[in-house]
């Protein structure tokens, strides 16, 4: 059955999403009918412990996490290409561990090179 | 066209029991966790409302429905719904994947599978829906405008990116040990019938899912984006009301499927020891099997969820820099590391020595 | 039951929804004020392309457009947004200079791809309709085999592209 996937078997993700959006959207409605509203200034505002809050939180943050969104991007990439060698590891034999092998090498290259440069160092 | 609607009601009818399950263990496992905690922690837990305070989820579920919504004045309306709308449905839609036991056998002959759907690319599917996962807390914390959801959200979606790596190198290795398919159907099925369980070839490969699985979940002791001693609630500071209780709902049906995919995987899923299967084998209907094989399924499941939250009642939690070296530096080598040993002890194992 | 659903025009109804909802989304994305909507819009059109992949039977590829494009690179460009200040103060006034030649460039883009597709029509498709070699498992025999220079190159191409965002992304220590 698995070796002929076809598209028909995406038809209940279809459903199962439908049943989750009719859920969430049900939720969400009733929620804002049930519950009282009372509002105010101060109540509406955004919480910051008490504080009076200065500016928003529309700042730029550290750099760091951007930089770790790019290496996830990169090694997703690379993940991903090692799924089709997993399915034919068997058909594949010594010639796909090499191949693979090779893959990673060059990927523990760019991961020591991360590490040289320090680039996951966290605190600075 | 009478068969697509067959097919279709009978697919209908399966998403919504998987539906009407996820929510019930999810319920259930808040109750769960407050008595499990209240065992580690030497005092009662909930017991007031009903027997064993056994009708507190409903207290609790109904008393978020009648709470005042909140949304702050300077956030961004649309997207602050939008949030907490896609954490809980893509912790829904990860549910459709994963093979719940044998197929049960209908009066006219045809086989009803407990599995909403068996993909080719099953476990790709969910490390999709995984990924889209992160959008909910990312727009959820940056539509509050809030200092602490917007740190909470980065850090959340920094976390569960980074996780998401060694997730997919440790299901690579998996995938080669067990055989070659991505469909958890064919994954479960190669365990049982004189197959050992994944973990036996995998040992290395589950604890790094294990621990990936507590990361991409937002668990103890990786729940930093939640982290009140310094973020009061992380990304869900601003929600109120049922909002709220989507985002913690969420965490728990996540909770109960990564469960379910670490059960189903790496301990056999549906199937028992050889042992206790030959004990009933032949002397039960195939039907009846087939329900002993989910009775045991829903065990390993309870028997995870009980681990995730001995581990948060245990463990403290990690700091920011100690939780991301981890990920790098720590998971992503061993997880190649167990990919190379993988790759080579399957060799072996195919014969190529 | 498959044959059943790939034959009758069904298929067609979901490319021209499909198609209806990935331009519709794609103008949404140019159109939309909020950046943060531009980039929810540009993630419904890789769904509905990645819908479009599973039409074909290529179910590996539409779950990697998902995995890479939805749920990779969208998260850094939605960092990127975040990161860039987005007070409406802040805006800066572009100059009518910049919108002309925006436009110009694009216009461009858009006669050298009406220019491509002209000769379209005439082509016939490679493959039937109900092929498998979308599946994984005939791609990983294609891509280890037939294609694993490519391959190889490939991952001296991410190794490059990991060089360069060190570079970009962090500063050497001041001596």
């Amino acid at each position: 059955m698995n070796s002929t996937g076809t598209p028909i078997d995406y038809l209940p993700i279809v459903l199962m999403f439908l049943v989750a959006l009719g859920f969430v959207v049900t939720t969400i409605v009733a929620t804002h009918l049930l519950g009282p509203k009372r509002k105010s200034k101060v109540k509406d505002a955004v919480f910051e412990c008490g504080i009076e809050s200065k500016g928003n939180a529309r700042f730029p943050f550290s750099v760091k996490y951007f930089l770790v969104a790019i290496l996830f991007v990169l090694f997703d990439v690379e993940v991903i290409f090692m799924y089709p060698w997993a399915v034919n590891f068997k058909e594949l034999g010594w010639l796909g561990i090499i191949e693979m092998f090779t893959f990673i090498a060059l990927l523990l290259v760019g991961f020591y090179y991360l590490m040289a440069k320090k680039a996951l160092k966290w605190e600075d | 066209m009478l068969i697509i609607w067959s097919f279709i009601i009978y697919k209908a009818i399966m998403c919504v029991a998987v539906f009407a399950v996820a929510l019930g263990i999810a319920a259930y496992s808040t109750w769960w966790e407050r008595k499990f905690a209240g065992l580690l922690q030497d005092r009662y837990g909930p017991k007031r409302a009903g027997p064993f305070g056994l009708l507190q989820p409903l207290a609790d579920g109904g008393k978020l429905f009648f709470k005042e919504e909140i949304i702050p004045n300077v956030s961004n309306k649309f997207l602050f719904i939008l949030g907490p709308s896609l954490v809980m449905i893509t912790a829904l839609m990860t549910g459709a994947v994963i093979p719940w036991g044998r197929p049960l056998h209908l009066d006219n002959g045809d086989l009803f599978h407990l599995q909403i759907t068996d993909l080719n690319i099953g476990f790709l599917y969910l490390l999709g829906v995984v990924s889209v996962g992160v959008y909910g807390i990312m727009i959820g914390g940056w539509a509050s405008n809030n200092k602490y959801a917007l740190l909470g959200a980065i850090r959340a979606s920094s976390q569960m990116i980074s996780y998401e790596v060694a997730m997919g190198l440790a299901v690579v290795a998996l995938i080669i040990s067990s055989g070659g398919s991505l469909s958890l159907n064919d994954i479960v099925t190669a365990q049982g019938d004189g197959g050992v369980a994944n973990v036996c070839w995998q040992p290395l490969g589950f604890i790094i899912f294990f621990v990936c699985a507590l990361a991409e979940t937002n668990r103890a002791p990786f729940d930093l984006p939640e982290c009140e001693a310094e973020l009061v609630g992380g990304y869900h500071t601003e929600y109120s009301s049922m909002k709220l209780g989507l985002f913690l709902f969420a965490e728990y049906i996540n909770m109960f499927i990564s469960s379910a995919i670490m059960a189903a995987v790496y301990f056999g899923g549906y199937n028992m020891p050889e042992w206790f299967e030959n004990l009933y084998r032949g002397s039960v209907s195939l039907d009846t099997f087939a329900l002993i094989g989910m009775v045991c399924f829903v065990a390993k499941i309870f028997i995870f969820i009980s681990v995730f939250m001995w581990i948060r009642w245990t463990i403290p939690r990690f700091r920011y820099d100690q939780l991301m070296n981890l990920g790098w530096k720590v998971l992503i080598p061993l997880s190649l590391l167990n990919l190379g040993i993988t790759a080579l002890v399957q060799a072996w194992r195919n014969g190529l020595f | 039951m498959s044959t059943l659903l790939l034959n009758i025009p069904v298929t067609q109804y979901m490319f021209y929804f499909l198609s209806f909802v990935a331009i519709l989304c794609g103008m949404m994305v140019v159109i939309s004020k909020n950046p943060i909507h531009s980039i929810l819009y540009l993630i419904l059109t890789f769904f509905s392309i990645a819908g479009h992949y599973l039409l074909l039977n290529a179910q590996f590829l539409a779950v990697v457009h998902i995995i890479v494009y939805a749920g990779a690179i969208m998260v850094l460009f939605l960092y990127v947004i975040m990161m860039m200040n987005l007070n409406e103060k802040d805006e800066p006034n572009k100059k009518v200079f910049l919108k002309i030649a925006a436009v110009g460039s694009a216009g461009l883009l858009l006669l050298t791809l009406v220019g491509s597709l002209k000769g379209a029509e005439k082509m016939v498709a490679a493959a039937p309709l109900n092929t498998n070699v979308g599946l994984i498992k005939n791609l990983g025999q294609t891509l280890f085999g037939e294609f694993l220079f490519p391959f190889e190159i490939s991952s001296i191409l991410l190794l490059a592209a990991m060089v360069g965002a060190i570079m970009i992304g962090k500063k050497d220590p001041v001596k």
